[in-house]
C-alpha cells in the first residue's frame, strides 16, 4: 500500500523545510491558494470523504462547508494538536516527523474557511514536538508560505503554536476553544457550534493533526484517488496507534477496513511470550474493550467496528493479553477519568470519582454484592448527562469491562481478592 | 519586594501578547513564561501576572490550578512524571515508580531534600508504543526498565 500519512516518516531531516519540499511539499498549497475557490476546495474535499481524525469522524469538508461566509467577524482554524488519548501517539509522530506536512494541511483548511490566523493547539507535555513545529513554522513564514501576500494572491494568514498546559479534556473541541481563549479548559454546551460561535465567539473550525496531514495528498492526487482507498463510508488511510502486550508496538498506517485480526496478528507480530489475547480496546482508552472472538470478523473501519459494539475512535489500539487483571484495567481507566473530569456537570465530576472508588475496593478485596450494578448504575447516569462528550468517555470502559469480564469482577467481589495473577 | 519579569522577559511577554487577536489568548504563554522566570506560580506570581494580564488574581488562579502543568507550590530542579495510564501500566509503570520511590527515598508528591528530584504520576503522555515511560522536566525517557533509570537519576545532578 502506498502510504499517505507516513510518506514522509523515517526520511532524513524530514522535520527541515528543505527536506519536506524537496519531495513535494507545499505544493499543494500553491496550488489551493493559486487556483482554487474556497468552494472549489471545501468540495473537493467533501468528494474525498475524507473524515475527522480525532475520534469522531465527521466528514471534513461538511465541517468546513458550516462556516458562515457572510459572517463579518474573523474566522479561525485550530489544529487540534492536544493529543492525550490513552494509548494513542500517532499525532506525535507526525508533529515530531513530518511537522510541515501538518502546517500545510492546517494552511489548506484556513484557507478553505478563509481564516487569517490560525492556531495549532499543541499538548502541553509535547516541548521536543512544539519546539519543532514552532522551527517549522518560522522556515515556512521565510519561504513565504505563510505570512502577508502568500504567492502574491492578496491572501494573508498567520499560524500561531500554542501549548496547551496538561488537561486532557482540552482535546474537546470547545474545551480546547476556551483554553485558547485563556480560561480553564472547560466545554462549552452545543449547540451553537463553534462554526458559528468558537473561538471569542467567532466561527472556527478544529480539524485533528491527522486529518489535516492528510490533506497535501488528497489536493496533489485529486480526491477520486483518496475516495478510491478504504471502504464505502470510510475513506482513505487511517494512523493506528499499537501498545500494551504486543510483539511490535508503534503507528501503522492501513488503508481502511484492514482485516483487525489480521493486523494484529501479522502486522503487529501478535501477543508476544506464547500467551493468550485477553481483551482488546480498539479505538483509545474511551472506547469500550473488545473480547478476542469479537473482533475475528472485524475491519478496521468505522462501521465494522461501530457494529461489533465499540468504535474506532482515534485508532489508539491497547493490546491485553491472559495475565491482565481486567478490574485493574478498568480502574486504571476509572482512575485516568476521574483526575480528567474538567468538574464542571456534577454526573462526571462526583461520578467518575465514585466508579474509581468502587473499581479500587474491587480489586483490593473490599467488593461488596451489588458493587457491579451499582457501578453500572453511576455510568449510566453519566452518559448523556453531562456538557460534552467525557461523561461518555469515563462512563463507557468500567461499563464495557463489566459486561464482558463480568465472571472475573464477581470473583473478585467473592473472594475478597484480585484473582488474576 | 515584590516579583516582575526581568527586562528579557518583559520584553518576550509584550512579543507574546501582540501576536494574539486578544491579550487573554496570551494568558497560558505568560503564565508559562512566569513559570520559568519565578520557577513556580504561587500567590505574588499569580498577582503580577493578573496585573500584566489586566485581569483579577481570581481569575488567573483559576487558570493556574486548572492545568496540571503549572506548579504553584516549588518543585525539585528534576521533575519526574512517569506515566501510569493503561498502556506503562500494562508494561510495568508501577514497577518504575517503586523503583524511583526506593532510590530516592520519597514518596509521589514528594522532593528531596536536597531539591533535586521532585516524583509525580501523570497520565498518559502519548508514549504509549514506548511504555513504560516518564517525563523529566522537558524530556521524554521510554522503553524504560530499573537499570536505565538508575542511569538517567545517576546522571541528573
Amino acid at each position: 500500500m502506498e502510504t499517505i500519512l507516513l510518506r514522509n516518516v523515517g526520511v532524513a531531516d524530514s522535520h527541515m523545510l528543505a527536506t519536506y519540499a524537496g519531495r513535494g511539499g507545499y505544493r499543494s498549497w500553491q496550488k489551493v491558494v493559486e487556483s482554487m475557490k474556497p468552494a472549489e476546495l471545501i468540495d473537493e474535499v467533501k468528494a474525498s470523504g475524507l473524515r475527522g481524525r480525532g475520534g469522531a469522524g465527521f466528514p471534513t469538508g461538511m465541517k468546513w462547508s458550516f462556516v458562515p461566509k457572510d459572517n463579518p467577524k474573523p474566522k479561525y482554524l485550530v489544529c487540534n494538536a492536544d493529543e492525550s488519548e490513552p494509548g494513542t501517539f500517532k499525532d506525535r509522530l507526525l508533529i515530531e516527523q513530518d511537522p510541515h506536512a501538518v502546517i500545510e494541511g492546517t494552511l489548506i483548511s484556513a484557507y478553505a474557511i478563509q481564516s487569517h490566523t490560525a492556531f495549532i493547539y499543541i499538548r502541553g507535555e509535547m516541548v521536543y514536538g512544539a519546539t519543532r513545529l514552532e522551527r517549522a513554522v518560522e522556515e515556512a513564514y521565510r519561504a513565504g508560505f505563510i505570512g502577508k501576500n502568500i504567492f502574491g494572491s492578496g491572501y494573508d494568514l498567520d499560524l500561531i503554536v500554542h501549548r496547551g498546559a496538561g488537561a486532557y479534556i482540552c482535546g474537546e473541541e470547545t474545551a480546547l476553544l476556551s483554553s485558547l481563549e485563556g480560561s480553564r479548559g472547560w466545554p462549552k454546551l452545543k449547540p451553537p457550534f463553534p462554526a458559528t460561535h468558537g473561538l471569542f465567539g467567532c466561527p472556527t473550525v478544529v480539524n485533528n493533526v491527522e486529518t489535516l496531514a492528510a490533506l497535501p495528498w488528497i489536493i496533489e492526487r485529486g480526491a477520486p484517488a483518496y475516495a478510491a482507498i478504504g471502504t464505502e463510508k470510510s475513506k482513505g488511510t487511517k494512523l493506528f496507534s499499537v501498545s500494551g502486550h504486543i510483539a511490535k508496538p508503534g503507528v501503522y498506517e492501513l488503508e481502511m477496513g484492514y482485516p483487525f485480526k489480521k493486523f494484529l496478528e501479522e502486522d503487529c507480530g501478535g501477543v508476544p511470550g506464547g500467551k493468550k489475547l485477553k481483551g482488546v480496546i480498539p479505538g483509545g482508552g474511551s472506547m469500550p474493550v473488545m473480547l478476542p472472538d469479537e473482533i475475528d470478523k472485524v475491519n478496521l473501519d468505522y462501521e465494522s467496528v461501530q457494529a461489533a459494539g465499540s468504535l474506532l475512535g482515534s485508532g489508539g489500539v491497547i493490546v491485553m493479553d491472559e495475565s491482565t487483571c481486567m478490574v485493574r484495567a478498568a480502574l486504571n481507566l476509572s482512575r485516568f477519568f476521574a483526575h480528567e473530569s474538567c468538574g464542571q456537570c456534577s454526573p462526571c465530576r462526583e461520578g467518575c470519582h465514585w466508579m474509581e472508588k468502587i473499581l479500587h475496593r474491587i480489586e483490593y478485596g473490599q467488593g461488596e454484592q451489588g458493587d457491579l450494578d451499582l457501578i453500572l448504575n453511576i455510568a449510566g447516569n453519566i452518559a448523556g448527562n453531562t456538557i460534552c462528550p467525557f461523561g461518555d468517555a469515563a462512563a463507557w470502559p468500567p461499563g464495557a469491562f463489566i459486561r464482558k469480564f463480568r465472571g472475573e469482577f464477581e470473583a473478585h467481589v467473592a473472594e475478597k481478592r484480585c484473582t488474576v495473577g | 519586594m515584590a516579583l516582575e519579569f526581568s527586562p528579557g522577559t518583559l520584553k518576550k511577554f509584550e512579543e507574546t501578547v501582540a501576536r494574539y487577536p486578544k491579550k487573554e489568548a496570551a494568558m497560558l504563554p505568560v503564565l508559562y513564561l512566569a513559570q520559568e522566570e519565578f520557577g513556580h506560580l504561587g500567590p505574588e506570581a499569580i498577582e503580577y501576572v493578573a496585573t500584566l494580564m489586566e485581569q483579577t488574581p481570581a481569575r488567573v488562579h483559576g487558570v493556574v490550578s486548572f492545568y496540571t502543568m503549572f506548579n504553584m507550590k516549588p518543585i525539585g530542579r528534576h521533575h519526574i512524571q512517569v506515566c501510569r495510564t493503561l498502556s506503562c501500566a500494562l508494561c510495568g509503570a508501577e514497577r518504575i515508580t517503586a523503583f524511583i520511590k526506593q532510590k530516592l527515598g520519597i514518596e509521589i508528591g514528594q522532593t528531596t531534600a536536597d531539591g533535586r528530584f521532585t516524583l509525580s504520576e501523570v497520565e498518559c503522555l502519548a508514549s504509549c508504543g514506548t511504555a513504560p515511560m516518564m517525563q523529566i522536566n522537558d524530556e521524554y525517557y521510554e522503553n524504560l526498565n530499573e537499570d536505565k533509570v538508575a542511569v538517567i537519576l545517576e546522571n541528573l545532578k
